[in-house]
């Protein structure tokens, strides 16, 4: 799992059939020191995320599939938490309230 | 999953039978600001995406997943077409774009 920060929507009208009606949202990696971390990806929200959060992401099939209980389905990419705050190394790094 | 666009198409009419008439088309990966982000590659698709469309591929053992056979040597696949991709409001990938 890693952290991301939700950074848009992306609107997909043609798709596999397996995609249609899921939100998907473009994340982009960060560290927890608020830096980038490699390259934005988009990930099937299954938690109520939107555009500003820091989102808990997991990009790797068998847990995905099994969320979403889709055996054999193309899925990798899934949102699986919105953070409310972390704290690293006895510092606050991140307040979903404060909004930083 | 990532954004790309479509740059290409390729055949390759001698290639393993559980991939016969699955269209290749050669990918660029793009960043979270609709930028090219690392070095083109090729994906199977599923949908009906062609060169200038931007669209959103699967990597890895969940490619082959979305392919009409499902047991193939596949690590790319092109599984929808982007409308429209935001970035902080902004329209960054997509028919939407202004600047393409």
């Amino acid at each position: 799992m890693f952290l991301a920060d939700v950074v848009g929507n992306v609107v997909s009208p043609i798709q596999c059939d397996f995609l249609n009606g899921r939100v998907l949202l473009l994340v982009q990696p960060v560290t927890p020191r608020d830096t980038p971390a490699g390259n934005a990806r988009i990930a099937i929200d299954t938690v109520g995320a939107g555009e500003g959060d820091r989102v808990l992401v997991i990009d790797e099939g068998n847990s995905g599939r099994q969320i979403l209980g889709a055996s054999d389905e193309p899925v990798k990419t899934l949102i699986v938490g919105v953070v409310d705050h972390i704290e690293l190394h006895g510092e606050h790094t991140y307040n979903h309230c404060a909004g930083a | 999953m990532h954004l790309g666009r479509v740059i290409g198409r390729l055949v390759a009419s001698h290639r393993y039978e559980g991939l016969s008439g699955v269209p290749l088309q050669l990918i660029q990966p793009l960043d979270a600001d609709g930028e090219e982000a690392g070095s083109a590659l090729v994906a199977c698709t599923v949908v009906s995406s062609g060169p200038g469309d931007t669209v959103h591929f699967i990597d890895g053992r969940e490619a082959a997943m979305a392919c009409p056979e499902t047991f193939v040597p596949v690590d790319a696949t092109i599984l929808g077409i982007v409308e429209e991709a935001t970035n902080d409001s902004r329209v960054v990938a997509g028919l939407h774009r202004r600047d393409r």
